[in-house]
């Protein structure tokens, strides 16, 4: 596995514990060079303790970090080639911008007119020229965000480290500042490592993506893969929305408070879990072949893009982009189709 | 009377109104300033420009003087003993100041490193010497650093006093004692500063290559400025009049302007001398001070 990633990170059994608290319990991870690599969790996963492992703020207790083929679990992080943007962004508030992101060129002793060259790069790339000689309190949230981009990218690092850096941002900046991220990140061909806790964001950014939850990382992949096949409870709530439905395993599907579902493959355990995305549950006006259920609206709920309907049996939740108002008490058909059906694993409870 | 002083809600009020309750307001600590500042300053300046009399007493016959002798003009011509004098005080107050603030850093980062109970436990050790009366404290250095006690004979060993001597009187000794009164009002005020640092900055530092120098350059001196300037003017400023210290430790050769001072004010009965030589101390301590504030704005932006 190391042969086909030598310039990329590996993480490899790692443990970390604080007092009584297990942060990361035998974390294995691989980022490949110049992908975009999502740590993606709710807030004391371990998803920051991981970020500051690699960034060389933290020791593990137990486990090894490689880069580029080079163990550098206990090198300090002024040795290490990697460079974050923190939450609160930390920029040296009695310097200026431009001072700033030559903050690591200067610690390095470049000479003068290469950091000039490099920054003012970095300055034009981000559209911040007009605030060289500004200080960071004159700044706008969205504005530091960049510059901590650009103080951070300017060292040209093996790897980059964000760490919830859109967190301060409103929603609407947010958004744009995702998609930018991405479009840097394809532009440099860098490898990117965020750590988030917003699934859109997650999705949005990543190649590749990682699902933690209480020290451990349950899944990854490919953010389709992810959302299209959550493997557990949590991902699939976590993930976007799921309707998450209890079944017993009987010939030809499983039997569910909702009726007998057929399903693609047969599950493995014996009772457990299965899932649906709202959007992936199709409202019929006649009883569809396979998995049709007689449902009445119970809650419409205006959504600007689509309509999220609560019916009953259940409650399930069906996302619709239907122009068709429905009201509460509209009896319709809903389609489970066999191939939207997630089975989730039984092992966790998780 | 609150009725008058207030601003009560959706109450309508004029300039008028305004600035006559704003003097109000400040007229009892403009009185304040008056009784315990400007008078007493006034007075010191009028003195600092009479005569002694034959006795001692003061006599109104308007003169500088106090001030050319103050800068070593006397009968017998030019002499530097005053203004070595001075200049050693702000040497003194210098290094002291220093040497405090040495001290300190690494002492605020080890109590801000304590759990958050036991950190009262640690400020409190670090005020309780100033429950004790300043002159036992100094007297205490004097077992201290007596003939025949480990210093003493550490010293001796080493070649720095004869056997048998004690550590005292010397600017060793004033030091010591200088910085051992002065710690706490440096580190009391730069913990507050440390407590509260913003560890992102310093960890953003060390993520952008920096050696420990520019870590505390950059990360933690900016940070900490606010109550190391507090620390700095509380101990810079008592620092050049102070005259206990280099009483009992320094001796006659090392004397202070404090000790001038108290000397012109007590012994030598001299009052007119004595004042000029406060305003002396007074306009160094404030140029000093300027000093400091521009390059204390140095480091701030640069």
């Amino acid at each position: 596995m190391t042969s086909e990633n030598k310039d990329g990170l590996i993480i490899k059994d790692i443990n970390k514990r604080f007092g009584d608290v297990e942060a990361l319990k035998e974390v294995n991870l691989e980022v490949r060079s110049g992908e975009f690599f999502t740590l993606l969790g709710p807030s004391g996963c371990g998803k920051t303790t991981l970020l500051r492992i690699i960034a060389g703020l933290e020791l593990p207790d137990t486990g090894q970090v490689t880069l580029g083929g080079q163990d550098i679990t206990s090198l300090p992080a002024t040795k290490r080639q990697v460079n974050t943007v923190f939450q609160s962004y930390a920029l040296f508030p009695h310097l200026t911008i431009y001072e700033n992101i030559a903050f690591g060129l200067r610690s390095r002793k470049f000479p003068n007119d290469e950091v000039t060259k490099r920054v003012e790069r970095r300055l034009e790339m981000l559209g911040l020229q007009d605030m060289r000689n500004r200080h960071p309190d004159q700044l706008s949230g969205g504005q530091k965000q960049r510059v901590a981009l650009a103080r951070a990218l300017v060292n040209e690092p093996e790897i980059l480290l964000l760490d919830e850096p859109m967190s301060a941002l409103d929603a609407k900046l947010r958004a744009q500042v995702q998609e930018d991220l991405r479009r840097i990140q394809r532009r440099l061909k860098k490898t990117f490592l965020l750590v988030t806790h917003d699934q859109s964001e997650a999705l949005v950014c990543s190649d590749r993506l990682a699902v933690m939850h209480e020290g451990r990382v349950i899944q990854f992949g490919t953010p389709q893969e992810v959302y299209d096949f959550p493997q557990t409870k949590f991902v699939a709530e976590f993930l976007g929305a799921a309707n998450l439905i209890h079944g017993k395993k009987v010939a030809g599907g499983v039997e569910t408070p909702l009726g007998v579902l057929t399903l693609e493959k047969e599950p493995s355990w014996d009772s457990g879990m299965i899932a649906i995305r709202p959007e992936w549950i199709w409202i019929r006006e006649t009883q569809p072949e396979t998995n049709g259920i007689r449902a009445t609206v119970n809650e419409v709920i205006y959504r600007g893009t689509n309509f999220d309907l609560w019916l009953n049996p259940g409650p399930l939740r069906v996302r619709t982009s239907s122009y068709k108002n429905f009201k509460p008490g509209d009896q319709v058909w809903l389609e489970l189709s066999p191939n939207e059906l997630v089975i989730l694993d039984g092992s966790h409870d998780t | 009377m609150t009725r008058r002083l207030l601003i009560w809600y959706g109450e309508l009020t004029t300039r008028q109104n305004l600035l006559k309750r704003g003097l109000y307001f400040l007229s009892s600590g403009m009185l304040w300033l008056m009784v315990f500042l400007v008078l007493p300053g006034l007075v010191l300046v009028v003195v600092s420009f009479a005569t002694r009399g034959a006795y001692g007493q003061l006599e109104w016959d308007f003169t500088i003087e106090n001030y050319k002798r103050l800068m070593g003009f006397s009968l017998f011509g030019w002499t530097s003993d005053y203004l070595v004098i001075l200049w050693r005080s702000v040497v003194v107050a210098f290094f002291t100041t220093l040497v405090s603030i040495v001290l300190s850093y690494p002492l605020c980062f080890f109590i801000a490193g304590r759990e958050e109970r036991s950190r009262y436990m640690w400020l409190t050790l670090v005020i309780i010497p100033f429950w004790t009366n300043m002159v036992i404290r100094t007297y205490a250095w004097f077992l201290i650093l007596a003939p025949e006690l480990p210093f003493a004979k550490l010293a001796a060993a080493m070649g720095f006093i004869p056997h048998g001597a004690p550590l005292y009187p010397n600017a060793f000794a004033v030091y010591i004692g200088m910085v051992s009164m002065f710690l706490p009002f440096v580190t009391l005020p730069l913990y507050a500063s440390v407590e509260k640092l913003d560890w992102s900055l310093v960890e953003a530092a060390q993520d952008l290559y920096a050696s420990r120098v520019r870590v505390f350059t950059q990360a933690i001196l900016p940070q900490t400025m606010p109550g190391l300037s507090v620390g700095i003017i509380l101990t810079f400023v008592p620092a050049m009049g102070m005259f206990v210290v280099p009483d009992l430790l320094g001796g006659a050769k090392y004397m202070l302007v404090g000790n001038l001072i108290q000397q012109q004010f007590g012994a030598s009965r001299d009052w007119p001398f004595g004042a000029a030589i406060s305003m002396g101390l007074m306009i160094l301590t404030m140029v000093s001070l300027q000093i400091y504030r521009r390059k204390s704005k140095e480091i701030e932006h640069i």
